[in-house]
């Protein structure tokens, strides 16, 4: 179970971050620097030391048709990760709290550095490849983020954009591989996955799966060609750069090269892949590290060959290989985080970055020198200090390996020159830093920092040299535990300093003596750099490829989207008549034999009626009062038309709807007078028409055919269980609050939110108001008829009256809550309409919100009930009560459902109406003349 | 009785979508409260024609079928709030905007 509280704790600790910020910025850092520290104590209390019995194993089915499990597993290789990604994130909190400027609350900054901790945890621990995979593609999201932090400069934008597309596409690329995986393991468990190696290794679909396995490891752990991305996420904040770009997410792809290496490695295809571009990337960063004059970009291009030495050593698929593979991920994240911590504190106090500018600060801070200088020489490799052993090993095992043949000596050759070039960067960033000469043209007189911020470069720096004393005291437990996670069993290996007079160490020494000698030629070396230096790098090819792709897909939308609501229209209307005719080409017979319903006299009247007003509207939509009444008219229609056929709930529906439908217009038709006639082309009205007449054509085909056929509906279950299951002899009213339940809950839930969504639009919304009129009218004086204020008046309570007969009655006869709610809303808008908002309000507190959320709640707690007896939800109890006076009254639980709904619609149908009522009101520069008060 | 209705709604959708494709908000508007309209009775009527046979229990059987009718019972309520969102999306496009057009912008207009 610590297992979930290791990674819950920073995740709660971020969660809790935006608030500790708000009590200050101390707070904050204890508030994240206690979730990482209480989760590093939990991994060291429960897992130290490390056994197979202690091994760790928690599993849940999550969603198991896909194979997808929450399943999590410490190892010895996961406790190695574990330990470095939480304490390396515990410094960098400290060193954060700092180095970020005093006017930064840090909550934000907290929250994602920790979002991104839990990320980085859930990888290192994840049992099942696809929950591994989720987290991985959190950390590409949560370091776009990080990147970003200042998001007013366009450098960090664009860094972070890269760094988000490269590790997104590889997450990609991963997640097709551990699918093909999945696929040939048969399971995406871990340890299922894991045991069978030879299987996956046989399989034929082998080459691909490692193909996009190593395409999104190479991105994450930024391997060339696909190593751009590292050096523009410097833009980021130093301590981000320390942590996520140096010590922790890129060695997210180096930790996949090892969790699969039981499965994946020891294949020719591995070794050349995996093998050759690591080298090359050793090389390609080793080399380019040196001629960047901005010293985070040093750093990066350092980070990038450093990852592919221990790319190159897991792909010579050895197991000491592995081995100093995982040591020196150890190594280099501490050397690193303290470098990158130093850049920070060297940037902060000479306010650049540029080493051709700083040069002499041993003068102004000797302490802060002193540290960055151990730190560096362990990135180089010098003897007692931990840089020194990993390498070493390094070395010994280019040599010992056995894949290239003839080609032996090339590999200890490469590793050598690799050598070389890190040790002539590492004296560069110490001798041009902190020697050779006096600085030029600082924006700031440095001066040594305040020692809080220097807590974190000490620890790490005294960890170099711990380390790379005491090797065998300090480290090889851990690193023991991690072997066997990897390979199942510990290899003889020794960590000793002294392995007399040998190759490696010669190798060494040629690489110290080398890399001083590069250094002394180093101007004459940018010289013949500059000169040489091929003009095209992967990072131009990308971006062209990117600027491209866009530019082909705007061409694209700009070709048919003109943003035009009409054109949208026309595509969505011609495309959906001709899906629905589509059938009826195929000589389907309309006629589906039914007898047809004689016509009556009644019936074709309301159909002309009908017919001309809905032609009417189309015909006098400029005269925009008039086009209204004439839709009023087609819903009276189709309101008689329920009437008529058996439907006297919708009736009454339809009848309120239209009254609140027409009030709604009318109000808005005050913003929306119109304006000039707008010409509409020949050619524009021809298609128009055509669109309308084959559309209408299509429906009144497809509901001819409908009607004549006969059908058997699934209704009789409900006709006939209404009154024994429900308690209702209104069938229609008991599916909406009983049978169907669940949908009128979803329903009335999607009129709270459409309520919601029109109270924001409206809010601070100015619209001009119109001068005038319709045809230059001017607008009545007197805003509120005193008759129609007199006559409202006593009709609320009246109206009032009905509604809640209509609600009650509901259940047994024509009503509920729909038609209630919209009666009752009706009648209170109609006081707003007579006697104004302000006269209103006094007596009438506005109250919608309550009475919509409360209509949800109470619909749904009523659902929620039925749990409590045991029921599944929503499940309907019928009472039957004893009155007297009023005798036997059925009391059906599915009441209080109605009511939630009646609750809704009132309140919905208030909102609506009132906040656009007062849309007028509010802004007419003169209040409206008050109705005359009658009491 | 089939083909009248049948024709109606017919005619409620050519004239709904003709208004639809108008270059105005507030004929838009109108033209979807026309094609709810038809979509309602279509909805409505997929239960087939009856006269005088209300899903009330207590008449006395056979009735029609009530499952359309409390389907669309909802789709009138949800489609008046979603008319009211059309017409408020509009009065804010009005405002943001300055006009009531959503025919796209127009040649020598920004965006």
């Amino acid at each position: 179970m610590f297992l979930v509280w290791i990674i819950l704790l920073p995740l709660l600790g971020a969660a809790l971050s935006p608030l500790a910020a708000q009590r200050g910025r101390g707070v904050a850092a204890w508030s994240a620097g206690s979730a990482s520290g209480l989760a590093l104590a939990l991994t060291l209390w429960q897992a130290l030391p490390l056994t197979a019995d202690s091994e760790a194993h928690i599993s849940w089915s999550w969603i198991p048709q896909l194979g997808l499990n929450l399943s999590l597993r410490l190892d010895g290789l996961a406790l190695l990760f574990v330990i470095l990604v939480l304490a390396i994130g515990l410094l960098v909190i400290l060193y954060a709290h700092y180095y970020l400027p005093k006017s930064d609350r840090l909550g934000r900054f907290y929250a994602l550095l920790l979002l991104f901790q839990t990320a980085m945890l859930g990888i290192v621990l994840s049992d099942n490849l696809l929950l591994l995979l989720l987290f991985w593609e959190l950390t590409s999201l949560s370091s776009f983020l990080l990147i970003a932090y200042h998001p007013h400069s366009s450098e960090a934008r664009k860094g972070a954009r890269t760094s988000l597309i490269v590790t997104a596409a590889g997450g990609l690329a991963l997640m097709a591989g551990l699918l093909l995986l999945g696929h040939i393991a048969g399971s995406f468990e871990l340890s299922t996955v894991l045991a069978s190696g030879d299987r996956v290794r046989e399989h034929e679909l082998y080459f691909p799966t490692l193909l996009l396995i190593l395409l999104g490891a190479f991105t994450k752990s930024a391997q060339f060609p696909l190593h751009f991305w590292l050096p523009k996420a410097m833009a980021a904040p130093t301590p981000v750069s320390a942590y996520l770009h140096s010590a922790t997410m890129v060695k997210a792809g180096v930790f996949l090269l090892a969790r699969l290496f039981p499965v994946l490695a020891e294949t020719e295809a591995w070794f050349y892949l995996v093998g050759g571009v690591g080298l090359t990337t050793l090389l390609f960063g080793a080399y380019t590290a040196l001629f960047k004059h901005d010293l985070k970009g040093l750093l990066a291009y350092s980070t990038i060959s450093h990852l592919g030495l221990i790319t190159l050593l897991f792909g010579l698929g050895t197991p000491l290989g592995a081995v100093a593979g995982l040591f020196h991920v150890v190594n280099h994240a501490i050397f690193k985080a303290s470098l990158f911590m130093a850049a920070g504190i060297i940037d902060h106090e000479t306010g650049t970055r540029d080493m051709r500018r700083i040069n002499g600060l041993w003068k102004y801070m000797p302490y802060t020198a002193t540290l960055a200088m151990v730190a560096a020489a362990a990135m180089a490799g010098v003897p007692l200090l931990n840089g020194f052993l990993s390498k070493e090993m390094f070395f010994a095992e280019t040599v010992h390996h056995e894949w290239l043949g003839a080609l032996d000596w090339l590999l200890p050759t490469a590793a050598t020159l690799a050598g070389v070039f890190s040790v002539a960067y590492s004296v560069r960033f110490i001798h041009d830093v902190f020697f050779n000469g006096e600085p030029i043209n600082l924006p700031r007189s440095p001066r040594e920092p305040g020692h809080r911020i220097r807590i974190p470069v000490e620890v790490l720096v005294a960890l170099c040299i711990v380390v790379g004393v005491m090797p065998g005291q300090t480290v090889r437990g851990l690193l023991d535990a991690a072997v066997t996670g990897v390979l199942g069993e510990v290899p003889y290996y020794s960590l000793a300093l002294w392995h007399g007079f040998s190759l490696p160490m010669l190798m060494s020494l040629v690489a110290l003596t080398g890399g001083v000698v590069v250094y002394v030629l180093r101007y004459q070396l940018f010289k013949l750099h500059d000169r040489w230096l091929p003009r095209v790098s992967s990072e131009d090819l990308f971006y062209r490829f990117s600027r491209g792709i866009l530019r082909l897909a705007r061409r694209f939308m700009q070709s048919f989207d003109n943003r035009s609501l009409q054109r949208y229209l026309a595509w969505l209307i011609a495309v959906a008549a001709i899906t629905a005719a589509a059938p009826l080409t195929n000589g389907v017979i309309l006629h589906g034999g039914a007898d047809l319903m004689p016509i009556d006299g009644v019936s074709l009247a309301a159909a002309l009626i009908l017919a001309v007003a809905a032609i009417a509207t189309v015909r006098m939509r400029h005269q925009r009062i008039t086009a209204l009444i004439m839709t009023s008219l087609v819903g009276l229609i189709v309101t008689l038309t329920f009437v008529h056929f058996s439907a006297p709930d919708l009736a009454l529906t339809q009848l309120s709807v239209e009254v609140v439908t027409t009030i709604l217009l009318l109000l808005v038709l005050y913003f929306l007078p119109g304006g000039e006639r707008l010409e509409i082309s020949p050619l524009r009205r021809v298609r128009d028409l055509l669109l309308a007449g084959s559309s209408g054509l299509v429906v009144a085909l497809l509901a001819f055919g409908v009607m004549t056929r006969s059908h058997t509906p699934i209704s009789e279950f409900f006709l006939e269980n209404a009154k024994p299951l429900g308690g209702g002899s209104n069938v229609v009213n008991v599916i909406l609050v009983d049978f169907r339940g669940f949908d009128t809950l979803g329903e009335i839930t999607v009129l709270a939110i459409a309520a919601a969504g029109i109270f924001m639009l409206l809010r601070g919304l100015h619209l001009p108001l119109p001068e005038h009129g319709f045809g230059r009218r001017q607008w009545a004086v007197d805003v509120h008829p005193l008759i129609m204020a007199a006559v409202s008046r006593p009709l609320l309570p009246l109206a009032l009256l009905v509604s809640l007969f209509l609600l009650l009655r509901g259940h047994n006869a024509p009503g509920g809550g729909f038609i209630a709610g919209l009666v009752a809303g009706t009648a209170l808008i109609l006081q707003h309409l007579a006697s104004g908002l302000q006269w209103t309000q006094q007596r009438m507190k506005r109250r919608y919100f309550t009475l919509i959320g409360g209509g949800v709640l109470l619909a749904s707690a009523t659902g929620l009930a039925s749990l409590l007896f045991g029921r599944p939800f929503l499940t309907s109890a019928v009472l039957h009560l004893e009155l007297p006076l009023i005798g036997e009254v059925e009391l059906a639980s599915a009441m209080a459902f109605d009511i939630g709904v009646f609750l809704t619609v009132v309140g919905t149908v208030i909102l609506i109406l009132e906040n656009l009522g007062r849309l007028s009101t509010q802004q007419s520069a003169q209040p409206p003349t008050e109705p005359e008060e009658m009491r | 009785m089939e083909i009248l209705l049948a024709s109606v709604i017919g005619l409620l959708v050519a004239c709904g979508v003709y208004l639809v494709l108008r270059a105005r908000s507030f004929s838009v508007v109108l033209g979807i409260v026309l094609i709810s309209y038809a979509t309602n009775l279509f909805l409505f009527m997929s239960g087939r024609l009856v006269t005088n046979r209300p899903p009330l229990i207590t008449e006395g059987g056979p009735y029609t079928d009530p499952l359309p009718q409390a389907l669309v019972l909802t789709a009138i309520v949800i489609g008046f709030a979603m008319t009211a969102f059309v017409l408020v999306l509009a009065l804010r496009a009005r405002g943001e905007l300055g006009t009531d057009r959503v025919d796209g912008p127009r040649r020598g207009e920004k965006q």
